[in-house]
Parts: C-alpha cells; structure tokens; sequence
C-alpha cells in the first residue's frame, strides 16, 4: 500500500505544488500574511482562495460553495484545512455505483478525442488483472487510424485478448461480438474501448446510444459502468461533457487522466459538486500500472500535505 | 465553439441596450457577467482580470456614457481589447526562410499533434506545396502506423524507416530525404509530451537540434483549462514556440485557451481545427474569432466555404440566372449538393450570424438529420428532367409517382416543393437588391453586418 500512496502523491504532486502556491502565499504579499505551524505562509484572505481554486479549474460555482462553508465555518483551524474539509465533503456526496454481482460486468468507457480513452482501457484491463478478475477487452475504436492496433499493444502488456474488427466496421457489432464472446469465455469483466467523440455531434452520441442498447441485449443491466476519461487539463468544457455524456451515454463515473502534469483537475470538484459523478481511478503517469483508484481522503491529503 | 460566451455577452448588452444612458453602475453590471463568462470561458484568471480593467477605462470614458448608444460602445470596446489581444499577426504559416522548410509539431498528449500534422501536410498539398511526412512518436504504441494510414489516405509521402525507433535518427533520416527528393517541407510529428518531463524535453531538444525547424507548432486543445498558460509557456520558454494549432474547436468548448495563450505567452495563433476530417484545418483569422466571441457569426469562413465547395459549373450556373426567374429545381439540387459538401450541417449553421446564439437551434441540431438532404435529393432524381425545369406541372399524380420512386411519402414532396418555392422567392428578393454592378458585394457586406 506504501507504494499505492507514494504514487498518488508522486502523480499529484504537482497538482498540489499549484494549489499550495497560490494558498501559502510567497509572493509580493508576504507582508499581509501569517507563518503558520510548519512555517509556510498561509492564504489570508478569502479572495485568494479563490483565484487558487478559479485557478485550478475548479469553476466559479464549485468554488463558491467551498467559499461559503469556509466562511461559515469560520474560527479554527487552518484556511487550507477548512478548505479540503469542504472538498472531501464534496466528493462525498458523489458516491459510486455498486457492483451487484452480475456477470461479465461491462464497463464502457467514453469521452472526447485525445484524452486517453485507449490507454486507460489498457491500465484497467491490467488493474482489473492484478485484482484477480478475468478480462476481455473489446476494441470499438474503429475511427481513429490504428487505434485497435494501439490498444492491441496494451492488452499484450497486461495479458488481456482484444476482440477486433476490421477499421471502419459498425462499432456496436464489434460490442455483440464481444458481449457473445465474454459470455461464453466466462470473463468476469468486459471493457470496451469506444472512439472519442465530442458530445456535440448528435450523431456520434446516437451511435453511444446504439452500443448501449446492443450490449444491453446480451447481457442484462449492461453497462454496468460506464466511465468517462478526462484530461486533467480540461477546463469548464469538462463539466458540459459529463453533462452531455451522462444524459445521453448514461456515464456514472469518471476517470481522471494525465495528472501527472501541472493541471489540476479541478473541474472533477466542480463535477462532484454539480452532477454527483464520481471519480473512480486515476491516470498519474504513463506506466502500465500508473492508474490507480481514486480515494477522495488521499487525494485532498495529496493536494494539502507537506509530506513530500 | 465559442457558441455560450457570446450568448452570455449578448444578454449582458441586450440588457444594456434597453438603457437610454450608460451609468457606471451598468457599466459595473456588465463588467462582472464579462467576468464571469470569460471565467467559464477558461480564460486565464490573471488575463481576465486586466482584460477587464482594461474595459472599464474604456467604457466609463465621458464619451461613451454620453453616446446615443452606450450598450454598442461596450460591444466595440470589448471587441476592440479582444482584437488587440490577438495582435496583428495573421494566422496560417509565414513565407518560408528556406527550403526545405521544416515544421516541428510539439504538444502535450491527446492534443492532437498525429491529426493536425495530416491535416496541415493537406493544407500545404493544396497550397501547391509538396510535403513530405515523418514521425518520431516511438512511445504512444501504434502512432507511427496512424500517421502513416492517415498520410496513405491523403497521398501524402511518409518517411517510414523500418525498425528505427529513434526519434533523432528517424526525424534526421527524413530530412537527408526531403534534401534530395525535392520536397519542399518537412512535418515532423513528435510523441506527446508533459512540459515538466525532462527527459522527454530534452529528446524534444536533441530532435529540434537534428532538423533545425523553421516552425515550431505548439499544437493545444481548445478545451483547455487554466492550465492551458503554463504548459504553453514552458513549451515557449524551453523550444522557442512561433505559432499555435488550436483544436477540437468543433465542440462547445469556448475556447479560452486561445485568449490566454496569446496573452499571456504572446505566441500567435496559426492555425485552427474544426472537425475530424482532414480538411477540417483554417489559418486562424483573430478578426473571425472575436466576431464569433461576440455572436456576430462567421459569415466570411461560410463565404469561404461556399466557394470552395460550389464547382466551377455550377458557380457559373448561378451567376447566369440574373434575376432568379428561371431558378430550377435542378439548380435547388445543386445548391443541396453544395450544402453538402460545405460540411457537417451543425458546423455551417454555427457560423451564420445569429444563429449561433439561438439555444432552439441549438436544441434542433441534435435533431437534425444529415439523410434528410439524401432524401430531397432523392426527391429530385425522381423527377422528369421537364419536371424539373417547370415544377408547375407536378399535379397529384406525379407527386405521388415521384414519391413511389424515391421512397418517400406525399407528403415529403410536397414539403420539398414548397421549401423550393419559399427559396426561389428568398432569391427573387435578394436578386433584386443586388441586381446592378457591386450587387454581390453589397450582399456581402449585408451578411457581414457593415
């Protein structure tokens, strides 16, 4: 577990860096603030705290809300402390779905272009892998050129077989092949991989529509999950696509990639906060078992620890 | 794309119109919704918040409180800063220094380097430029199989060096064959990249240090968040950005990124891309955002649009039928072909003015239906050619034979007939008005709003 943590903390280090500049402040407005315990200076005024969080993505009325319970709170304690209180609070009331046993379980997973669909599907395959489970990937990118190819490559790392179409092919009938197929090999779990789409296009969000209701036919109550990768980078659109995708793909859970970088994320608070979606893993650097699951108490820790 | 600031803007001066006098508490009010939609625009905090205090110096000047119509000024100021923000630079790629001119695309992952790189080699086969491709992403697994597939369909040249997965070799490799194959550009793709990995940076350097680019692409995601400046500004600081690609500008994202980047690290922006198809790539025109930013449409792209996809026939066809009189059903098809081929229906109705703040029409594109102009085409095949010419003659009967044939139903045609009808007297009335030299223009400039 130490080495679960160090990750996390490893992956979010600079997503923390960020927030704990903009809330100790070091700069020219030393003069105002106050050295706390451990000798940094805090954030004295609320308006700080709030170009932190604006800062970090997390959206004016996410932020808001964390203002307000600051602020009512009032007294003790740290600012910061105050202010990951609120953002664990937040994640709680996001809870995530339950797993009622069936089986194989689907979990599709969606999203825009260039977010990291193909290689989440490759780190969850090898989680899912290391957890004990069997695993049938279903490659339904038949857009992108060589994206089956891509994950093919992925599922030789974890060990996984793919089932493939040839590029072009109706997705949703590579989905039956697989559902079939999962079926029959007793797997335990099914991910499938779909082409990024922007959920504007009515039509790519009809052809979502269209691989739900085929797996659905074949395996009763399926998807059971349906995941949304976002960018860490992402700003408010993040927020519009969770929306678009929930109502339209029926997502229930979200997976944050690419945190290993300077962004922050943020806007997952703002997600939290606004739809109850839920994070469920996240992508913190690019080795095969750099996705973890997310535990909202190590990741506010992460953000507002000194500990590294 | 940048669809919701605008709307926003727009309510904040539909409300400033109804002012006879512009206050500086209005001017306040106005000030605190462009805050807010900049800032769920993504607009970098540190940007927005000179931005804006930058439009209050402007806005609560004596002279625009005391014009007759304030809420126009705010607009033309707003408008202005955005402008000024831009610069003068113009978008796609400045004359080439030499040959081969060598363009190096950098970028974190998923921005869409792989895309834009076949996209841009397009672009400059279309310029009259003979580009040759190459790709040094040895890391994202079956990357350099998706430039090449993408080059293959563009007939494109690829330098494809069996086995080498050096990115310094490979990217080397193909310049020695740009030299003595007569290609007059070079695109070098290169792997996805976090600004803060230094080993990667670092092979990034050695990369630019074998090819010595002419142009360095900083290709970034329109969905960007605040992030968007950092990143930037690093990959400036350390490669000496000169331009930058936005993408995925198709989506609803408002695309604050652009704003930021520009005016936070001063790199202008070069190109812009707005959809999956490889021709999907525009140089950036600032003029063109910053009318869309504040919902005065993109009439110039859908001119441009228009023209490239209308071919020379059926242009010629067109400038022909002076006063619309004799506007045939088979000119109507033409038009739908037309139509068409300009581009996913969504995409053209966002760039007319107007329509891009309508959240009904907004609403209607999900339900829209791009068969539905297969259909009326349909419609019209099954017509007699002297049907076609003089739509007067289609009684009950042909109707339905003409709804037997296309597989449609009465009612279809009918509708076709009276949308046909409804545009033939649209034409007659715009024929009139621009009737005589200069009338074309002067249509212009009415769709451009001057």
């Amino acid at each position: 577990m130490s080495s679960f943590f160090s990750r996390v903390r490893a992956g979010l280090a600079k997503t923390a860096a960020q927030i704990r500049d903009r809330l100790t402040d070091r700069g020219d407005r030393a003069a105002e603030s106050t050295p706390d315990a451990g000798g940094a200076r805090t954030a004295t005024s609320l308006s700080e705290i709030e170009d932190a969080l604006v800062g970090a993505d997390v959206g004016l009325p996410a932020t808001e809300r964390i203002l307000l319970a600051v602020k009512t709170a009032g007294g003790t304690g740290a600012l910061r402390d105050r202010v990951g209180d609120e953002i664990r609070r937040v994640f709680a009331g996001a809870p995530p779905p339950l797993d009622n046993g069936t089986r194989p379980r689907v979990v599709l997973i969606v999203g825009v272009n260039g977010t990291g669909k193909t290689t989440s599907v490759g780190k969850l395959a090898n989680l899912f892998k290391q957890q004990g489970h069997s695993v049938l990937i279903c490659a339904a990118d038949t857009f992108r050129a060589a994206a089956v190819e891509q994950l093919a490559v992925w599922a030789e790392r974890a060990d996984v077989d793919v089932i493939r179409a040839q590029h072009g092919a109706d997705p949703a009938s590579v989905v039956h092949d697989a559902a079939v197929a999962a079926k029959a090999r007793q797997r335990d779990i099914l991910l499938i991989d779909t082409a990024g789409r922007l959920h504007t296009r009515a039509n790519l969000m009809a052809e979502l529509d269209k691989i739900r209701r085929v797996v659905s036919r074949e395996i009763p109550g399926a998807p059971h999950e349906v995941l949304l990768v976002l960018d860490a980078t992402v700003g408010q659109n993040g927020l519009v696509q969770a929306r678009e995708f929930m109502s339209v793909g029926g997502v229930n859970g979200l997976i944050l990639t690419k945190l290993d970088g300077t962004a922050k994320g943020g806007v997952a608070v703002a997600i939290a906060h606004e739809l109850k979606l839920p994070i469920r893993f996240i992508g913190v650097g690019e080795a095969i078992d750099d996705l973890v699951p997310f535990d909202a108490d190590d990741y506010v820790k992460a953000l507002f620890t000194d500990q590294w | 794309m940048f669809d919701s600031l605008s709307n926003r803007l727009q309510g904040v001066f539909k409300s400033l119109r109804g002012e006879t006098r512009l206050t500086e508490a209005t001017v306040d009010a106005a000030l605190r919704e462009i805050r807010l939609a900049l800032l769920e625009a993504d607009v970098n905090f540190r940007v927005v918040k000179a931005f804006v205090d930058r439009v209050r110096e402007k806005a609560i000047d004596q002279e625009v409180l005391r014009s007759l119509t304030p809420g126009q000024q705010v607009v033309r100021i707003v408008r202005d800063e955005m402008l000024a923000m831009f610069g003068t630079a113009a978008g796609g790629l400045t004359p080439a220094s030499r040959t081969p001119r060598v363009i190096l695309m950098l970028g974190l992952q998923g921005s869409g380097k792989t895309t834009t790189t076949a996209k841009l080699a397009r672009w400059l086969t279309k310029q009259g430029k003979h580009p040759l491709v190459v790709s040094t992403d040895v890391r994202r697994p079956a990357a350099i199989e998706q430039l090449s597939v993408l080059a293959r369909q563009l007939s494109v040249r690829v330098h494809e060096p069996a086995g080498e997965m050096d990115p310094v070799t490979r990217a080397a490799g193909a310049l020695a064959l740009a030299k003595n194959s007569g290609f007059d550009t070079l695109i070098v793709d290169t792997a996805g990249r976090l600004h803060i990995d230094d080993e990667l940076m670092q092979e990034l350097a050695a990369i630019r240090s074998a090819v010595d680019p002419t142009d360095l692409l900083y290709v970034a995601d329109a969905m960007t968040g605040q992030d968007a400046v950092k990143s930037a500004g690093e990959f400036h600081r350390q490669m000496t950005v000169t331009g930058v690609v936005l993408t995925k500008t198709d989506g609803d994202a408002r695309g604050g990124a652009a704003l930021s980047v520009v005016g936070v690290v001063g790199v202008p922006i070069a190109f812009v891309g707005s959809g999956e198809r490889p021709e999907d790539l525009e140089p950036f025109q600032a003029e063109r955002l910053v009318s869309r930013v504040l919902g005065m449409g993109d009439v110039l792209s859908l001119i441009e649009r228009a023209e490239a996809a209308m071919d020379d026939e059926s242009r010629a066809k067109m400038a022909e039928k002076k006063d619309f009189n004799d506007f045939s059903l088979e000119d109507f098809r033409d038009q739908l072909r037309t139509i068409k081929k300009m581009g996913p229906l969504e995409q053209v109705l966002g760039m007319i003015p107007g329509m891009g703040g309508l959240k009904q029409l907004n609403e209607q594109r999900a339900n829209m239906d791009p068969k539905q102009l297969d259909r009326v085409e349909a419609i019209i095949n099954s017509m007699t050619p002297g049907e076609r010419r003089n739509h007067a003659v289609l009684n009950g009967s042909r109707r339905k034979r003409i709804a037997r044939g296309s597989g449609t139903k009465v009612e279809d045609v009918n509708r076709v007939l009276k949308q046909f009808v409804e545009m033939r007297k649209m034409l007659k009335t715009m024929g009139a008005m621009t009737s005589g030299r200069g009338g074309r223009q002067k249509l212009m400039q009415m769709l451009r709003g001057r």
